[in-house]
């Protein structure tokens, strides 16, 4: 466990125990030959290499790119393909949109007309009232699923219910959490989030067993750790949901996964889910748009259709530190779904990158200046 | 998503063409055009500091806070012409020029040891002292034939870095 000095903040700690960001960068950090021979005023005013890397950087960067969402191509650009797209707009918006609504609130009476008796009078009974809950959580799920017409194909062995073990998927938007968990009730590890999201965490989904965090407390890491293995430990736990990249990406890409759910001592499970973005693209943008906004394009789109891979279970193999096993990981979800690997830190999303990675090229630069003047 | 929105008209394309002496395509244009939308997030017409700093791996280079007064607030057609140093097509004068601004913050047009100096502390951060970077300043330019009270121009400049060409290359992905 590094120790290198108690006065860091946050964020240089989650940087750490990253690996080598360098190891993973492509040939822009590789352009630099040893430089060698004598030291000479053009060496020490030559800054084109520097240059290029944040031009390069302004062109284009493998960070952004996982944070682009898909804009809508136009098709409807002439005279008989235009009607038809204003007839599909009316479809969606006026006839299955209005459906799919009264679908939802229909599911929401159903599920707090049922939800709320079982919650108050039951309370002797814990292990009954959990299990009536547990299957209300996935029925209400499969009226959200519903009301967006998702067409999900799970493939793979159902999660069971054990203790020690835990899920890990690779995140693009809440509703990854709504999909998976209308096959299963799994207790999931979100941020705590404002409005009428947040209440609906207060209350329905404390009931299913889930764990709040807050990206922004520094001490939270800690906290959320002990919950972490204390919800495993537990047996009559629902089977806890991580998403470890800890921010949506866009289905295209995955970030490094934080190695919080591989530290645990226990079987992890991964999920893999891709969405096909054939009618619309299900990913979340939240520097864009809210999540209200978010569900209603959803609704107003012909469908959402994914597929969802339950993979084999892995374990930490000995000699392997729980950074390489949440890589290990992440490259089986990466290939199974079809996802480039990026080595950043998602939650660079929030926060600037630690200065230590500045600090190797000036430390790289002035080792090789001060050993090129020995040279003569 | 104001981006895809937004398009460029032909006319557009060709002024900004004009105004970066040709040295992007028309399709490298259109695709600087996307990034810069993709940059500039409330559509503003200009991308700010804030928002450049929101790339990781421009925030890691030690000169990125220099490039960034050269860069900030610049609108599409100013922020091509500052990019065109860096195509394949432009010359080595041109590339040679750039970073002579870089190193003249003061825009004088000359370049002090004071200001080669500064640059130098941000490229060797805390890895080197002072002392060292005037030592190792004074030692090469002694060598080169300048003393330390001189001051460079675009010539030296040219003169010092000309004859081994400076390679200075950014490809535009077009996809």
């Amino acid at each position: 466990m590094n120790s290198t000095g108690t006065l860091k903040s946050s964020s240089s700690e989650l940087d750490l125990d990253r690996p080598n960001i360098e190891d993973y960068l492509p040939s822009g950090a590789a352009i630099q030959q040893e430089p060698c021979g004598k030291l000479r005023l053009h060496d020490l005013l030559d800054i084109s290499p520097t240059l290029s890397e944040a031009a390069g950087a302004i062109v284009d960067d493998s960070f952004t790119r996982c944070f682009k969402s898909n804009p809508p191509e136009p098709w409807n650009w002439n005279i008989y393909l235009f009607p038809l797209w204003c007839f599909g707009v009316f479809l969606r918006y006026l006839i299955i949109f209005p459906t799919r609504a009264l679908v939802l609130t229909i599911g929401w009476i159903i599920f707090l007309s049922a939800f709320i008796p079982v919650h108050l009078l039951l309370k002797g009974h814990d292990k009954l009232r959990r299990n009536i809950e547990r299957s209300l959580v996935e029925m209400m799920c499969g009226f959200f699923v519903a009301s967006w017409t998702g067409v999900v194909k799970y493939h793979g062995p159902r999660p069971s219910r054990r203790p020690k073990q835990v899920f890990v998927a690779n995140h693009t938007s809440m509703i990854d959490f709504i999909i998976l968990e209308q096959m299963t009730a799994f207790a999931v590890i979100m941020q705590k989030h404002p409005g009428w999201v947040g209440l609906l965490q207060s209350t329905i989904l404390e009931s299913v067993g889930c764990i709040w965090f807050n990206r922004s407390e520094a001490k939270d890491r800690e906290i959320v750790a002990r919950k972490l293995r204390d919800h495993v430990q537990g047996t009559d736990n629902n089977p806890l949901l991580i998403f470890p990249e800890g921010t949506c990406v866009n289905n295209h890409y995955t970030v490094m996964f934080k190695k919080g759910a591989f530290e645990l001592g226990c079987t992890v499970c991964p999920i893999a889910i891709k969405y096909n973005k054939i009618f619309v693209d299900a990913f979340w943008n939240s520097r864009k748009q809210s999540f209200t906004t978010h569900l209603l394009q959803l609704m107003t789109s012909w469908a959402v259709v994914c597929d969802v891979w339950y993979l084999e279970p892995q374990n930490l193999k000995p000699g392997e530190t729980p950074i390489e096993f949440a890589e290990r990981v992440r490259d089986i979800i990466s290939t199974r779904a079809g996802l480039k690997m990026v080595p950043w830190d998602g939650y660079l999303k929030y926060s600037r990158p630690s200065p230590k990675h500045r600090e190797r090229k000036q430390q790289n630069f002035a080792e090789s200046v001060l050993r090129r003047l020995e040279e003569k | 998503m104001g981006s895809a929105s937004s398009m460029l008209t032909q006319y557009d394309i060709e002024e900004v063409q004009e105004h970066c002496n040709h040295l992007f395509s028309q399709q490298e244009i259109v695709c600087l055009y996307q990034r810069f939308c993709q940059l500039d997030r409330n559509a503003k017409g200009f991308i700010s500091s804030d928002e450049f700093l929101s790339i990781p791996e421009f925030v890691m280079n030690p000169l990125s806070q220099r490039l960034l007064k050269m860069v900030d607030g610049l609108n599409f057609k100013d922020f091509v012409a500052f990019l065109s140093a860096f195509s394949t097509k432009a010359s080595a004068h041109q590339k040679i020029e750039l970073i002579f601004k870089v190193y003249d913050s003061d825009r004088n047009g000359k370049v002090s040891f004071k200001d080669i100096l500064e640059v130098l502390k941000d490229l060797s951060g805390s890895y080197m002292s002072d002392e060292q970077r005037e030592e190792v300043l004074g030692q090469v330019l002694k060598e080169a034939g300048y003393s330390k009270d001189c001051y460079l121009t675009l010539d030296d400049f040219t003169k010092v870095l000309g004859h081994s060409g400076v390679k200075m290359d950014v490809e535009v992905p077009v996809d």
